[in-house]
């Protein structure tokens, strides 16, 4: 007995002070291998009288799991001693830069386009779009604009043609036309698209954008036209109250016309919407002129309703305080990136219309 | 339209205070534009005292002034007048003044190389009289303590101006304006006064109004005034039309001007004394001439309406007077006309000509024909009152009779419009003040409109009438109608959405930029297509539609990369034109990428951006659209304006007429033309017009799903083959050998040079291999292997490397 447990206390030790693997390994077999000295210790048994062997066996076994365990724990350790050495060396700056990232951005005008579109949806308008190059007919004479009517003034015209017969559209409108031309009411169409007038300043683009709107069934009339216009403001400035005036005004292709202002005022430079004394004209719209109804083969008697077109760049300057409109069609840089919008960020009604 | 509430209430009994009477219309569709004093451009001069008037070092002539403008303030201002002494109290004009007499904005400038920081003004210049040789001299006793203070007092009031519609002709006069608001409730129409003015004589210079087809006009009356003396006019009248923004010219002229801003009611005063005999309204032939009172000569087409004599045009008929003809001073006797002009005939005349004058804006949107009588009685009234004279008998000569509109109003079509109701009795009272005389045929309203409303002419119009006066504000505000009658977008609407994201989601900064280009750049990039010039561009370098997104990208690319940006990834989405009619155009996605990959990187190698990167972003794009990949076939043949040998176009599938997409360098030639200095310049564009619809919704498109356990294996294959030979060929030589078992096919590897003879190059694919019904064992995979090297040899001409 007292050989084993030396042998035992001396492999304890050894096994204590080694810090390698096979090393370990080495003791392992050493001590159980083959010819092991563990190994050997068993083949003895057979040897010796059934009361020793019985005792033997029992202590023998004892030491045999305590080394094994010990070995077993060993490695263990010598393996995670190592594991976490080679961590360490291995250990890397995180804050180094990671790999170019190109973020890419959605212009504002596609961005508000989308809010439109989305707002609209959700109470059942359809898109519909129109050509940029439009012929006289469905720019003016369709919409009760007829020649020599100074309400033509109104639109700075650019034209392809010496017999102003082709023209840039100079507003959304023509879609109007083309849109119950080629169908049957109701109708209840939006039409965002590009628009174009020669005229450019601070305030004016040769080129800008409009949201077009016609909804024309049997009973429809200014109050609908005034709740329709009111819920998609609240919604597109993402306020809850929102203060707005409707205005008699006049537009050809409409009647009676009116003009829509919205309440806002000046808060530390910045323009809240919704709030104040002031008040800034956004849209203009009407009840669709029977004269039009007629024009696009629509019973004036059966059918009515209404329509508006917006500045789409105007609504975007308002929303993110966008100052400058000739910006939007300058291609800078510096001006994408500030007011573009991630591409992931599509608007819709469940996810917000906007972060 | 400009005008004062004083002016106003000539016309309106009011207890409305100017804010009320502001507000109220712009709630009657009068819209208020500002409401402020008309003065403000005198308000910036100033009393001011010199101080110390020296010699100029550089010229004898100009005194250096030290002025004190008040608020202890003391400036420099050089002055060439010799009354400049110290002591002087005289009028100070600040930089930005703009001097009365020439319209000329001041700034701080340099005088003989000393700065000066605005003016000393004599009394010419400010139009106080014709004094002109020294600056104003203010009394010590006077202004001795007013310096710093405006010498212009605030005399006049504030003046309203409106924004009046183009459909409002009688609200261009302020008895108009007062009819509206009273029929508003914001006051009592005055009733006019009866004239009492006598009559002597008759008008007996002949008026003809030649009957011809085009004949402008319908109406011409007048009245001789004899023995009148013209002069300034009276302060009350020089104020008006002062509030008005206008000079006052000479009493006749003034009070004609008055009149047609009071009334709406043009009218024009010749010199009787120069007229030739006799009036003649007839079409002028091209060519005939006359000077007007604009001091412009006019040359004639045909079949304009002319005012004449014997001896040829004295003005054109409601658009604008000769010189031959014209008041003065001396005038002592005059024809006063008051006529009425067709719209049509004054618009297209005043546009061929470009005139624009106060009476043809009025005349072309339509004039009360029946104010003919009243606007010569008027002017006459107020001549005889100011200049004296004797007024001759009113002759009114027409060729036309005037017809009254009448319209049968349902007054149920009002509640049917506008969603809600007011009693007719309400209704009726406000139709009335607003001038229409009403009948009632049981439910229906017989309405004659008033003269002075050209613009209404059906049921709808007064529907509009109605609601306007009544006020907007009682228009309901309905829960919107959710009702849908088809989905939101089709299928081309949402590839727009959805690869206008696909793109910029790949790191590319949308931009939005005109429709519009420059021919030059645009030359560069129409290819086939027709130039669409645009007959009066905004300028021109914007002066054709664009036939490609290139011209404007690039031309803004250019400028980014002036801007010091070196890496630049932009794109637009939008239209490119392919004929000047309506619907010849294609939606584009046009994409620039210029610049490096990976620049100044610490761990990655520095790389200039290659075709194979916008091929990557184009491909991924259009499978992210929804277009299989493995239907994709790339092409060689590309526009003019890309690099012939790198460069490719994307097709749908194998027998494609048009290309969904291209990709590639942009021509050398390009880049120098347009000067563009970068490492590199890739570009690639995507037609959307030409993506098919597969009209299948994703539900229905989605094939079974199948896939296979058996074990795959992947071998490599290198062949050398001809280096003009396409990868994409032999690729599809090899997926055909076995399309069930082949899988998949990737070229993993290809170079040419060492070891590989003149002309060839070594491509190498890895093949996986796979059946669908059994591990394919060694055997079977060796009869593969020697199929597809045997295939790829025959087909391609390729040599297996060994």
């Amino acid at each position: 007995m007292s050989d084993i447990k030396k042998i035992k206390d001396d492999y304890i030790d050894k096994l204590n002070t080694e810090n390698n693997v096979d090393k370990v390994n080495n003791i392992k077999s050493e001590l159980f291998g083959k010819n092991g000295i563990i190994s050997n210790e068993f083949k003895k048994l057979g040897s010796i009288s059934v009361e020793e062997r019985k005792k033997l066996a029992s202590d023998l076994n004892n030491v045999k799991d305590e080394l094994q365990n010990k070995i077993l724990i060993k490695i263990q350790e010598i393996e995670t001693k190592e594991i976490n050495l080679k961590l360490e060396k291995e250990k890397i700056d995180v804050t180094l830069p990671e790999r170019d990232i190109k973020i890419g951005k959605i212009h504002p005008v596609s961005q508000v386009i989308d809010e439109i579109s989305s707002i609209f949806s959700e109470i059942g308008f359809s898109v519909e779009e129109g050509p940029d190059v439009e012929n006289e007919y469905n720019n003016f004479t369709a919409l009760n604009t007829p020649d020599n009517h100074p309400a033509r003034d109104m639109h700075d015209t650019f034209y392809l043609d010496n017999n102003k017969e082709l023209l840039l559209r100079t507003h959304t409108s023509p879609v109007q036309v083309r849109t119950m031309l080629k169908g049957k009411p109701p109708f209840k169409i939006i039409a965002p698209g590009r628009t174009y007038r020669s005229d450019s300043d601070q305030t004016h683009a040769p080129m800008f954008h409009q949201v077009e709107g016609l909804h024309i069934d049997k009973n429809i009339n200014m109050g609908h036209l005034k709740g329709c216009l009111n819920y998609f403001i609240k919604e597109f400035f993402e306020v809850d109250k929102i203060k707005m005036r409707f205005r008699p005004s006049h537009f050809p292709f409409t009647e009676p016309s009116a003009e829509v202002d919205i309440g806002y005022e000046i808060k530390n430079g910045k323009i809240v919407i919704g709030e104040g004394d002031k008040w800034l004209e956004i849209l203009g719209c009407g009840m669709v002129h029977p004269n039009v109804l007629k024009n696009v083969k629509v019973n004036p008697s059966k059918y009515q309703g209404y329509a508006f077109g917006i500045g789409i760049d105007r609504l975007g300057m308002l929303k993110y305080g966008i100052n400058d409109l000739r910006a939007f069609f300058e291609t800078d840089y510096r001006w994408l990136s500030h007011f573009g919008f991630d591409p992931l960020d599509v608007p819709s009604n469940y996810r917000g219309l906007s972060r | 339209m400009k005008f004062t509430v004083d002016w106003l209430k000539n016309h309106l009994d009011t207890k409305f205070n100017n804010n009320q009477i502001i507000d109220k219309l712009t709630n009657i569709g009068l819209e208020v534009e500002s409401f402020e004093s008309s003065t403000s451009e005198l308000d910036t001069f100033i009393v001011a005292k010199i101080i110390n008037a020296k010699t100029h070092p550089n010229a004898d002539r100009l005194k250096l002034c030290d002025v004190d403008i008040g608020s202890d303030k003391t400036i420099e201002v050089v002055c060439g007048a010799p009354n400049a002494k110290n002591g002087l109290l005289t009028v100070y004009a600040p930089p930005g003044s703009i001097i009365p007499k020439n319209q000329m904005k001041l700034s701080v400038s340099k005088i003989r190389g000393v700065t000066s920081y605005g003016m000393l003004c004599s009394e010419s210049e400010l139009l106080l009289s014709n004094e002109s040789d020294g600056i104003i001299e203010l009394k010590n006793n006077k202004y001795a303590n007013k310096i710093g203070e405006k010498y212009f007092k605030k005399t006049s009031e504030k003046v309203i101006d409106l924004s009046i519609t183009p459909n409002r002709p009688d609200c261009l006069g302020v008895r108009g304006i007062a009819r509206d608001l009273s029929a508003a409730g914001a006051g009592t129409l005055k009733i006019n006064k009866k004239s009492n003015l006598k009559y002597r004589g008759n008008q007996n210079i002949n008026v003809t109004i030649k009957k011809e087809k085009a004949q402008g006009c319908t109406i011409f009356g007048s009245c001789l005034i004899k023995g009148v003396t013209n002069k300034e006019s009276p302060k009350w009248l020089k104020d008006k039309i002062l509030s008005l923004g206008q000079k006052p010219i000479s009493a006749i002229v003034d009070i004609t001007n008055y009149v047609m801003f009071d009334l709406n009611r043009p009218l024009h005063a010749y010199d009787a004394d120069k007229i030739d005999n006799e009036v003649i309204v007839r079409s002028s032939s091209k060519g005939e001439s006359f000077e007007a009172l604009d001091n412009k000569k006019y040359i004639l087409e045909n079949d304009m309406c002319v005012i004449s004599d014997r001896s040829g045009v004295l003005g054109l008929g409601g658009i604008i007077g000769g010189t031959r003809s014209g008041t003065e001073y001396s005038t002592k006797n005059i024809l006063l006309e008051s006529a009425y002009f067709l719209p049509r005939s004054i618009r297209k005349t005043s546009k061929q000509l470009n005139i624009d004058t106060d009476a043809k804006f009025r005349f072309e949107r339509g004039i009360d024909p029946l104010s003919i009588e009243e606007g010569l009685i008027k002017a006459s009234e107020l001549i005889k009152q100011i200049c004296g004279g004797e007024i001759s008998n009113l002759d009114v000569k027409k060729i036309d009779n005037y017809k009254k509109t009448i319209i049968n109003f349902d007054p149920f079509l009002f509640e049917k419009t506008t969603g809600f109701n007011v009693e007719n009795k309400e209704l009726i009272k406000i139709l009335e003040k607003l001038g229409f005389d009403v009948s009632k045929n049981k439910k229906i309203l017989k309405l004659v409109v008033p003269s002075w409303r050209p613009d209404i002419t059906q049921s709808i119009d007064i529907v509009e009438e109605i609601v306007r006066i009544k006020g907007y504000e009682h228009i309901n505000t309905s829960e919107p109608i959710k009702t849908r009658l088809k989905p939101t977008l089709n299928y081309y609407q949402k590839l727009f959405h959805f690869l206008q994201r696909s793109v910029a989601s790949k790191g590319y900064l949308e931009t939005v930029t005109w429709s519009f280009t420059d021919s030059k750049i645009n030359q560069l990039f129409k290819e086939n297509d027709e130039e669409i010039p645009i007959v009066n561009p905004i300028s021109s370098d914007l002066n054709v539609l664009r036939n490609s997104i290139f011209p404007n990208l690039l031309f803004y690319l250019k400028k980014n990369l002036d801007r010091g940006f070196k890496d630049i990834s932009l794109f637009e989405i939008g239209p490119a034109f392919k004929g000047k009619n309506p619907g010849d155009q294609l939606t584009v996605i046009g994409a620039v990428r210029a610049g490096k990959v990976s620049r100044l990187s610490w761990n990655d190698k520095e790389r200039i951006v290659d075709t194979f990167d916008v091929k990557k972003d184009v491909i991924q794009s259009l499978c992210e659209a929804g277009i299989d990949k493995d239907d994709i076939v790339i092409d060689d043949k590309t526009p003019s304006y890309y690099h012939p040998g790198k460069s490719g176009g994307v097709y749908q599938n194998k027998n494609e007429k048009n290309a969904l997409a291209y990709f590639g360098e942009i021509h050398p030639n390009i880049i120098k033309k347009l000067d563009i200095k970068t490492e590199g310049l890739v570009i690639f564009e995507i037609c959307l017009d030409y993506i098919k619809d597969s009209k299948q919704k994703i539900k229905d498109s989605k094939s079974e799903y199948k896939f296979s356990d058996f074990q795959k294996s992947e071998r490599d294959f290198a062949f050398i083959i001809n280096k003009n030979f396409k990868s994409q060929e032999l690729v599809n030589i090899i997926k055909s050998v076995d399309d069930k078992l082949i899988k998949s096919v990737i070229v993993f590897d290809v170079f040419e040079g060492e070891n590989i003879p003149e002309g060839k190059k070594s491509i190498a694919v890895n093949v996986t291999i796979q059946s669908e019904e059994k591990t394919l064992n060694e055997n079977d995979l060796e009869n593969i292997n020697k199929l597809i090297i045997s295939s790829v040899e025959s087909k391609s001409g390729a040599k297996i490397r060994s």
